[in-house]
């Protein structure tokens, strides 16, 4: 579409209407940032830099957010942490400031493990199982396939706590409850609906002359698919992969309502971390901005997939 | 391909087959092939999404409660539904989904717009700045959502501080969470700060799909900028502004994670949106069946809603 003419194209932006546009822009952008910035600085304040008035933007930076989030503290009187050795490590010591002692690490990291597992198995099989039937879709004359796709596309229609209900009795009853597998297999079945819409755009744009040939080259069409198709759709394959994996790694009503411990997954972890007196905000902004970390990571590297992956690739760019 | 073409094509290059492989059987048949590739996923959905959906739907019309599965399970018709519709809590928790709904389109339709439109005027360092904006809405609803009551607080809440700032009203003086017309308001600031990029994302897909012709052509013809706008852009950009729309729709209308994270749907009913209420009357009173009948009236609702407007749009897009 950009040519070289339109770089002299009466319907270039002036220099005066881009700088104004720029900065709309820019100011907006900053506007948003501000929260997840807080999110961030908030992580590295002491407890009371956290709640002061007015909020500091500068202050001295501590690790005791962090300490709080990894472990479990209890209270105890001065003359028995006298009689303790010297502390055990920086948090330890953090502790001591304020007569506490660490009594034993936190339920984040296994929380943060099962968010791991849950969301990269799910990925795994939904884009698997995803990539089959979007191939499936993509070249053979399937019976219904316009009905079937369109069924696929409106189980994501349905509110995740209506489907909670029936799930929570099934799972009960076939001892899934606050498993990770349930957890895998469901959010599996939500993911496969936005891989096989994805994937088969993706394999829609492969030509079908590349397995043809191989087929005649004596390749079956198995063996075609595998060895001509897969590499071709790896891009599609990955930005699916990375919107599945966002999807799993952020769910939270199905997690909430469905987990109580064994599996249960940060998102519904990160919000009931207290400490003394409410809410340990540096503890929170602290296990906040280490699970935000990944996606924005991911936001980076996938931005030239966006469109598509967050519109079923009903919107291609 | 039909088979003419190929099987020209076969003896063409048969000199250049290797034996090896010549010898090998065709495999399965395309037909065994799809079906092979495609009933692994429509099983998945059937177990987890049809046969739950199924489930429901007989639930709805029982006296079903979860905690008290050993109570023997009566058939009620279609009690539920008369006594989900005639009950004012429901209509209530409606109008609450519905303020929700329409105003958090409406201001990330205008602001999205806005902003893809000035994003399409290509200044130096926009994709940076794209990306920047994006930001939001790839992160947790809940978890972010959570942090967001941190920032409404009234005595230490950089949110109230930033009020305060520009108002001179003081920061303690209003409760974004804890007051009944702002707790509204709150949500909808919230879900607007994070899915604002999502309706700029697919606006500005519309945006750069309008060809530099047809402007040109216009400028040729002297009609003003202002006109351009009106006759070219808008119209142009409108099916994917109605699919943005379509998009938050459904997602607002289902919205959970954030409410329940920020208000709880409260203070009293005053933020409880359908599914908060969904989830109390599910998983807080048991009242299953009553539940079930609920979430099947939600989803014809959404379904429904979601086919009309999608007839609307295919009109709009045909035009």
């Amino acid at each position: 579409m950009t040519s070289a003419t339109t770089a002299h194209s009466v319907v270039e932006p002036s220099a005066t209407t881009r700088r104004f546009a720029g900065s709309l822009v820019v100011l907006y952008a900053v506007i948003t940032m501000i929260p997840l910035v807080w999110i961030m600085l908030t992580a590295f304040k002491s407890p009371d830099d956290a709640i002061s008035y007015p909020p500091k933007v500068l202050f001295r930076p501590s690790l005791e957010g962090f300490c709080n989030l990894f472990t479990t503290r209890s209270r105890q009187t001065p003359e028995f942490i006298r009689s303790l050795g010297p502390p055990q490590g920086m948090c330890d010591s953090i502790a001591r400031d304020r007569n506490m002692v660490v009594a034993g690490p936190s339920n984040y990291v296994p929380r943060f493990i099962n968010s791991l597992i849950i969301a990269f198995g799910s990925t795994v099989l939904a884009v698997a199982l995803g990539t089959l039937s979007a191939y499936g879709f993509s070249r053979f004359r399937v019976p219904l396939k316009d009905d079937l796709l369109f069924f696929i596309l409106s189980t994501r229609m349905m509110p995740p706590i209506a489907v909670a209900i029936p799930i929570y009795l099934m799972y009960r009853t076939i001892g899934l409850s606050d498993t990770r597998l349930g957890m895998i297999l469901l959010y599996t079945s939500v993911n496969v609906s936005l891989a096989v819409w994805l994937l088969k755009g993706f394999i829609d744009e492969i030509p079908r002359e590349y397995e043809e040939a191989a087929m005649i080259d004596g390749y079956t069409r198995f063996q075609a698919f595998v060895k001509v198709v897969l590499p071709q759709a790896t891009t599609g394959i990955a930005a699916t992969a990375i919107f599945c994996l966002i999807f799993a790694w952020n769910e939270y009503a199905f997690a909430v309502l469905l987990t109580s411990g064994n599996a249960q997954t940060a998102p519904p972890f990160i919000p009931i971390i207290i400490g003394e007196g409410g809410q340990d905000w540096p503890a929170v902004a602290a296990g906040t901005t280490l699970f935000l970390v990944p996606i924005v990571v991911f936001t980076v590297l996938l931005r030239k997939h966006l469109l598509r992956g967050i519109t079923f690739g009903a919107v291609r760019k | 391909m039909n088979e003419l073409s190929a099987s020209s094509r076969i003896t063409y290059r048969a000199v250049m087959v290797r034996p090896s492989v010549a010898r090998r059987v065709r495999g399965l048949s395309d037909k065994t092939l799809a079906w092979l590739f495609i009933t692994p996923t429509i099983v998945l959905l059937l177990a987890i999404n049809i046969f739950p959906l199924l489930w429901t739907i007989y639930l709805s019309f029982t006296n079903y409660r979860a905690n008290r599965a050993n109570v023997p399970t009566i058939w009620l018709g279609a009690d539920w539904y008369q006594s989900i519709l005639t009950d004012p809590d429901i209509w209530a928790a409606m109008q609450v989904t519905a303020h929700f709904v329409i105003w958090t389109v409406v201001i990330e339709t205008v602001l999205g717009f806005g902003l893809a439109y000035l994003i399409d005027k290509k200044f130096r360092g926009h994709g940076m700045w794209t990306t920047i904006i994006l930001l939001p809405m790839m992160l947790s609803p809940a978890v972010v959502g959570n942090f967001w009551t941190f920032l409404y607080q009234p005595q230490i809440g950089l949110f109230n501080y930033v009020v305060a700032f520009f108002t001179g009203r003081a920061a303690s003086s209003f409760q974004m969470l804890g007051d009944v017309t702002l707790s509204p308001w709150a949500i909808v600031i919230v879900d607007a700060w994070m899915w604002t990029p999502y309706v700029m994302l697919i606006c500005l897909a519309g945006l750069r799909s309008i060809p530099d012709y047809i402007y040109e052509a216009a400028e040729v013809d002297r009609a003003s900028k202002w006109r351009q706008f009106w006759s070219i852009t808008l119209p142009m950009a409108l099916p994917f502004i109605m699919l943005a729309v379509l998009f938050r729709g459904i997602e607002n209308f289902k919205m959970f994670d954030m409410v329940n994270l920020l208000t709880g749907g409260g203070p009293g009913s005053t933020t409880e949106v359908a599914s908060i209420t969904l989830k109390r009357a599910a998983f807080e009173s048991w009242r299953t069946g009553y539940s079930s009948a609920f979430a099947i009236i939600l989803f014809v609702t959404v379904f429904g809603l979601a086919n009309i407007y999608v007839k609307a749009l295919n009109r709009v897009k045909s035009r």
